[in-house]
């Protein structure tokens, strides 16, 4: 794709644009802001990656998946504030799914171990991680503060914290992960997954194109549950103090 | 029992704080064991505050709180809450049957409720079999204080904390609880602190009482202070209720 051509696809800014206009929506100057930031840092990316791609240096790939998981860290607090200690629990559960899955992915020789594999898929998890854990605290902080009536009561009743965690934890953790599940049962048939159709476009067989979305889709799965767990399992120790007593989330 | 005796519990110029604003202050005072204390006041008065700090749900911010002669933080959380039971005021169901409930202090220990051990604990209260399998959550207010009760007693606490737990009950309810309530203490020599708005209920089931306004405590002694308060708040306090 040439760069005019690139341009004729303002097109697709225009209309939204006008219509904004003409029905009084007011969101032009949202739309032109994500116009132009869209723009830009996909840009960027794209350069940064041609030069990581060429250099083919693992420091590099190590740098980027670094900047992914602090941007993806630095996105998903703003949902945990008043846990204690929120930007560490989240990096830790993003580096740990990280390694896990690149692990699996390079271990066992399902993907070659390129900077074009690894960052890739690094920014499908980690990207997923941040939408899982965004979804997660916000759940579990509406489960805890609806249900302090039932964590006193259980503590009352000589229960311990994590007993009197349990049912909003699971809630909390299932919750989270419906909408990935939900997505991957209906797929292919309502809609082509973007990345599918992006190789297609861009000339690959459809049946590799199937074989990766698939290993993907399975991936992100992964990514889901281990992300509400690890998480839970790192926050709910911060709801209680040392007397086992709860305190509050804010 | 003799009361020579070492109090139940034992409160220490304790403070309660939260934000900065003083919910309990310079509390002290004793909860003999074997007996009944009444604790009444005005709503607000922080006598919820009170209770939740006998049992540990919450901490003084100052002063010191013993059980048995023995500074509270001593004891792990899990046990002093199973010796020293509460009922809470809100009677909070758990989602499922009234079986689930009262199985509850035995599940949080890994143990299990027979059926039959269940309708015991349910008997108790004045609930007959049938509820059982009602489902917890659809209980009128006044059963549902009756399970809460029964869902304490599972755990055979030394020493009972009640909050209001007959406020939704009807005339004959309220009397089964009461004789309940008394032959723990009688025969069990369960020690209660019982807080009521009743003033009359209080007169009659106990042995000691406790008077709290604003966070304080303005008198302890025996139940019939309340027919002639010295102290002058009391004595209003006392005229609001009857009238
Ligand atoms: N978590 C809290 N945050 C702020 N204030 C609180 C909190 N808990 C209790 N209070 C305040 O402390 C005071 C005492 O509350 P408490 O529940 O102990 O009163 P009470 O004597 O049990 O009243 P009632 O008879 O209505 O149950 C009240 O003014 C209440 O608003
Ligand atoms: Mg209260």
């Amino acid at each position: 794709m040439s760069y005019l051509t690139l341009a004729l696809t303002l097109v697709f800014v225009l209309i939204p644009l006008l219509l904004s206009k003409s029905l009084g929506l007011g969101l032009e100057k949202d739309t032109v802001i994500a116009t132009v930031r869209s723009i830009i840092q996909l840009l960027a990316v794209g350069y940064v990656l041609n030069f990581v791609f060429d250099s083919e240096s693992f420091l590099f790939i190590f740098l980027m998946v670094a900047l992914m998981i602090a941007a993806a860290t630095q996105n998903a607090r703003k949902k945990g504030t008043g846990i204690r200690g929120v930007t560490w629990k989240l990096t830790l559960t993003f580096v740990s799914i990280e390694l896990l899955t690149q692990s699996i992915l390079i271990g066992f020789n399902i993907v070659p171990a390129t900077a074009q594999y690894i960052i890739s898929l690094s920014g499908m998890v980690v990207g997923n991680s941040m939408v899982l854990a965004i979804l997660f605290l916000n759940r579990f902080s509406a489960e805890v503060e609806s249900n302090r009536d039932i964590g006193e009561l259980i503590l009352s009743l000589g229960g311990t914290p994590k007993q009197a965690i349990h049912q909003q934890l699971i809630t909390s953790i299932k919750a989270s992960m419906i909408p990935t599940i939900e997505s991957q049962k209906t797929i292919g048939l309502v809609q082509l997954p973007g990345m599918m159709s992006g190789q297609i476009i861009a000339g690959a067989d459809p049946i590799q194109a199937v074989q990766f979305q698939l290993l993907v889709l399975f991936l992100l799965l992964s990514t889901a549950a281990l992300t509400s767990v690890l998480l839970g399992f790192l926050v709910y120790p911060t709801l209680f103090n040392e007397r086992m007593q709860q305190i509050p989330w804010k | 029992m003799s009361s020579h005796q070492s109090p139940a519990l034992q409160f220490s110029n304790v403070h309660y704080t939260i934000d900065d604003i003083a919910i309990l202050h310079n509390v002290s005072g004793c909860f003999p064991k074997g007996k009944i204390t009444a604790l009444v006041g005005p709503s607000g008065a922080g006598k919820t505050t009170l209770l939740k700090l006998c049992n540990g749900l919450l901490s003084p911010t100052s002063g010191s709180i013993c059980v048995n002669s023995q500074p509270i933080d001593q004891f792990e959380p899990p046990q002093l809450r199973r010796h020293i039971g509460m009922v809470l005021q809100n009677s909070p169901m758990l989602k499922g049957s009234v079986y689930d409930n009262l199985a509850l202090p035995f599940r949080l220990k890994g143990e299990q409720l027979t059926k039959e051990e269940a309708v015991n604990l349910l008997e108790q209260t004045g609930l007959q079999r049938s509820f059982l399998e009602a489902d917890a959550l659809n209980l009128s207010g006044g059963q549902r204080q009756k399970v809460s009760i029964a869902r304490t007693l599972g755990n055979q606490s030394s020493v009972l904390l009640l909050d209001e737990i007959t406020s939704s009950l009807d005339r004959t309810s309220v009397q089964e609880i009461e004789t309940l309530i008394l032959r723990l203490n009688k025969d069990n020599g369960t020690s209660v602190i019982w807080i009521t708005h009743n003033l009359e209920q209080a007169m009659r089931v106990s042995d000691y009482l406790w008077v709290m306004m604003n966070g304080q405590v303005v008198e302890t002694g025996d139940p019939s202070l309340l027919d002639s308060p010295a102290n002058e708040q009391v004595a209003k306090f006392v005229k609001g209720e009857q009238s």
